[in-house]
């Protein structure tokens, strides 16, 4: 593979500096291999691919309100799956990431109902639960040394037991109350759940909050120290501190950003749909995992785009609409997913070799 | 060539040693013990600028532990460790950065799957306005890094290809030129000629040269004694955690130092009962009356 082209140590050659930057850099890998190292490009194909299968497959994709349904039912992965990726990008994952989108919502919701408060005061508690749970994840891991595997699951049992059993205890039900007669419900649904009119159709906020994350994310991990910091704590954590690099804060910083986006998700449920369901969320944290691994990021970390999960999520939420609207079993869903993780995975296997090949 | 204008270290490089013949980096009597292991004891090194000091002893001999002491990944428990005279304890190696002592670790402390200019600046990044939108100045630690590199003599395709396809010489030299450029007066390397071919190895022997010429002073780990002694000032052998000699370039034949590291000192201590003994060639073996060298410590026990 001619990605490993390489400069012969140039031991008996003057050093040339100034000026003549273009000296001995003339030789450039190929466009196309160049393209294709780079994490987002595979599923960027892939996504193309799956649209236009099922913009041939299925004729009711192809009118504009069913893409802004696509869109939305991407965008709730979406939203979840970058600080997902940026996490595994730094080299961990997150099993409780599922049911703490649901923790958080329950916590807004009865939290405003039981007190009648503003609901906007059950949303900043719930913010910062969020963030404490995030934050005690990425604790315990550093701590410890134990790997995020072990940490999040046992988190990931203690959230789903106390979701059921807080609510339960609360309000004598599996579900919150309806908090849409509340002070502050229309202005939160404003920010989480709101939806507008684009020439006829109807597009969720939410797609819009998935774009501008995503673009902040890209721009944080490709043009900021903390990006680099997450890339390399992911790499090589013991390199990464030796050089000077805060790993302990990375790292840290990254479960309560997951935190933050399970927040985020939480209030959209909360305010889209005005109860919770307590048992939810379940198995959700492994749709956001695979969205990010087929998003071109690697498990091992150290590598990965936030573009990618994008197009990652829009895959799936692409595949999940489009055999509804095809008129297909949806219990072909999980058998596309599968394929589609697998391919990816493969994909990433194949560029952690040639990247790394001497 | 070396600017200081990035300088998160806060390290300035000083061109010349301001105070006489004081060394950069002291170790008196320094030792350390895991628990009850004791894994160094009573060891004295001086590191001056512009001077190589060469760390030899066997696996095991208590190498690591002193540059781990020196870099700040551990702390010392028995003995001073001063630098510039004054006592120091580091809690991590930001502290021992901060000082201006630099280590390329065995496993070059890069990230394998980053750029070789992010890796260039890892956790001394450039940066451009004001915080909010505060970002890396991409276009500026590109330049500066190939500027380096070159200066060290490695010329680079492409600067964005993962340093991890670069080979194990371009590597190290890499990680050297990185400590140099970043204001370092105390260069250690651990073992960077361990895994290399010859050629390979005296292109890293070569940048050692170099940063010896630029007035840093080098602590240069390693288990080759040919390689240490084409470069080396002043010598100190490890063995079992206790300084078994410490010696300047005059005082010690390449011979010597050989036999030194080979255990020398203990065979021949061992030779007259080897003797007795069929079937063992004592004939090649030094008499102790040939290892004139200063030995330092050796009555203390080893531990």
């Amino acid at each position: 593979m001619s990605m490993t082209q390489q400069a012969t140590p140039a031991v008996g050659t003057p050093p040339a500096p100034g000026p003549k930057q273009s000296d001995g850099r003339t030789r450039q890998r190929p466009l196309a291999l160049r393209l294709l190292a780079r994490p987002e490009v595979g599923v960027f194909l892939g996504a193309v691919a799956v649209l236009v299968f099922f913009l041939f497959a299925a004729p009711p994709v192809r009118d504009g309100s069913s893409m802004a349904n696509i869109l939305y039912q991407s965008s709730t992965i979406g939203i979840m799956a970058l600080p997902v990726a940026l996490l595994m990008i730094g080299g961990e994952f997150d099993l409780s990431a599922g049911v703490a989108v649901i923790t958080s919502a329950l916590t807004a919701s009865m939290l405003s109902y039981q007190l009648t408060m503003n609901v906007w005061v059950g949303v900043i508690v719930a913010l910062l639960v969020s963030l404490a749970i995030g934050a005690f994840n990425g604790w315990l891991l550093v701590k410890t040394g134990l790997p995020s595997f072990l940490v999040t699951l046992g988190t990931f049992l203690i959230l789903q037991g106390v979701n059921l059993a807080i609510t339960k205890l609360v309000t004598g039900n599996v579900a919150t109350d309806d908090i849409s007669d509340m002070d502050g419900f229309a202005q939160a649904q404003k920010i989480f759940a709101s939806s507008f009119e684009v020439g006829g159709v109807n597009v969720k906020i939410t797609v819009v909050w998935w774009l501008v994350f995503a673009a902040l994310a890209t721009w944080v991990l490709l043009r900021t120290k903390y990006g680099n910091w997450i890339f390399a704590v992911g790499g090589n954590k013991d390199s990464a501190r030796a050089v000077g690099v805060p790993v302990t804060f990375t790292k840290i910083s990254l479960f309560m950003l997951v935190g933050f986006g399970a927040w985020f998700v939480g209030m959209h449920q909360l305010f889209s749909f005005n109860t919770v369901q307590s048992g939810e969320g379940v198995g959700q944290e492994l749709i956001y995992i695979a969205a990010a691994v087929i998003g071109g990021c690697l498990l091992t970390g150290g590598y990965g785009s936030a573009i990618g999960p994008v197009f990652g999520a829009f895959m799936f939420g692409m595949v999940q609409q489009g055999i509804v609207y095809a008129g297909w079993n949806p219990d072909w869903f999980k058998a596309f997913l599968g394929v589609m993780l697998l391919g990816a995975v493969l994909i990433n296997l194949w560029v952690q070799r040639t990247a790394t090949r001497r | 060539m070396t600017s200081n204008e990035t300088g998160t270290h806060g390290a300035v490089l000083k061109d010349t040693p301001p105070a006489g013949e004081r060394p950069l980096v002291e170790l008196r009597g320094a030792g350390k013990s895991y628990g009850n292991i004791r894994a160094l004891h009573g060891v004295d090194l001086e590191v001056h600028p512009g001077k190589v000091t060469c760390v030899l002893g066997d696996n095991g001999a208590g190498k690591s532990t002193l540059i781990k002491i020196v870099s700040g990944l551990h702390q010392h428990t028995e003995g001073e460790f001063l630098v510039d005279g004054e006592p120091v304890r580091f809690s991590t190696p930001r502290e021992a950065l901060d000082k201006g002592i630099a280590t390329v670790y065995q496993d070059l402390a890069v990230v394998p799957l980053m750029p070789v200019w992010r890796n260039f600046f890892l956790g001394s990044e450039m940066t451009k306005g004001p915080w909010p939108v505060r970002r890396l100045d991409i276009e500026r630690m590109k330049r500066t890094a190939d500027e380096e590199l070159r200066n060290m003599g490695i010329v680079l395709d492409d600067l964005e290809q993962p340093i991890g396809t670069l080979s194990g010489g371009q590597r190290q030299c890499v990680a050297i030129a990185r400590a140099v450029y970043f204001g370092a007066r105390v260069l250690i390397l651990d073992e960077p000629t361990a895994a290399l071919g010859v050629k390979q190895s005296g292109v890293v022997l070569k940048y050692i040269a170099a940063a010896r010429e630029k007035g840093l002073g080098v602590i240069f780990i390693t288990h080759n004694p040919h390689h240490a002694y084409m470069v080396g000032d002043h010598f100190s052998v490890l063995r079992l955690g206790t300084m078994e000699l410490s010696a300047s370039r005059s005082d010690v034949s390449l011979e010597e130092l050989t036999n030194h590291m080979a255990g020398g000192a203990e065979l021949a201590s061992l030779k007259h009962e080897l003797a007795q003994v069929r079937g063992v060639d004592v004939e090649e073996l030094p008499e102790e009356g040939d290892l004139t060298a200063p030995v330092a410590t050796s009555s203390e026990g080893k531990s």
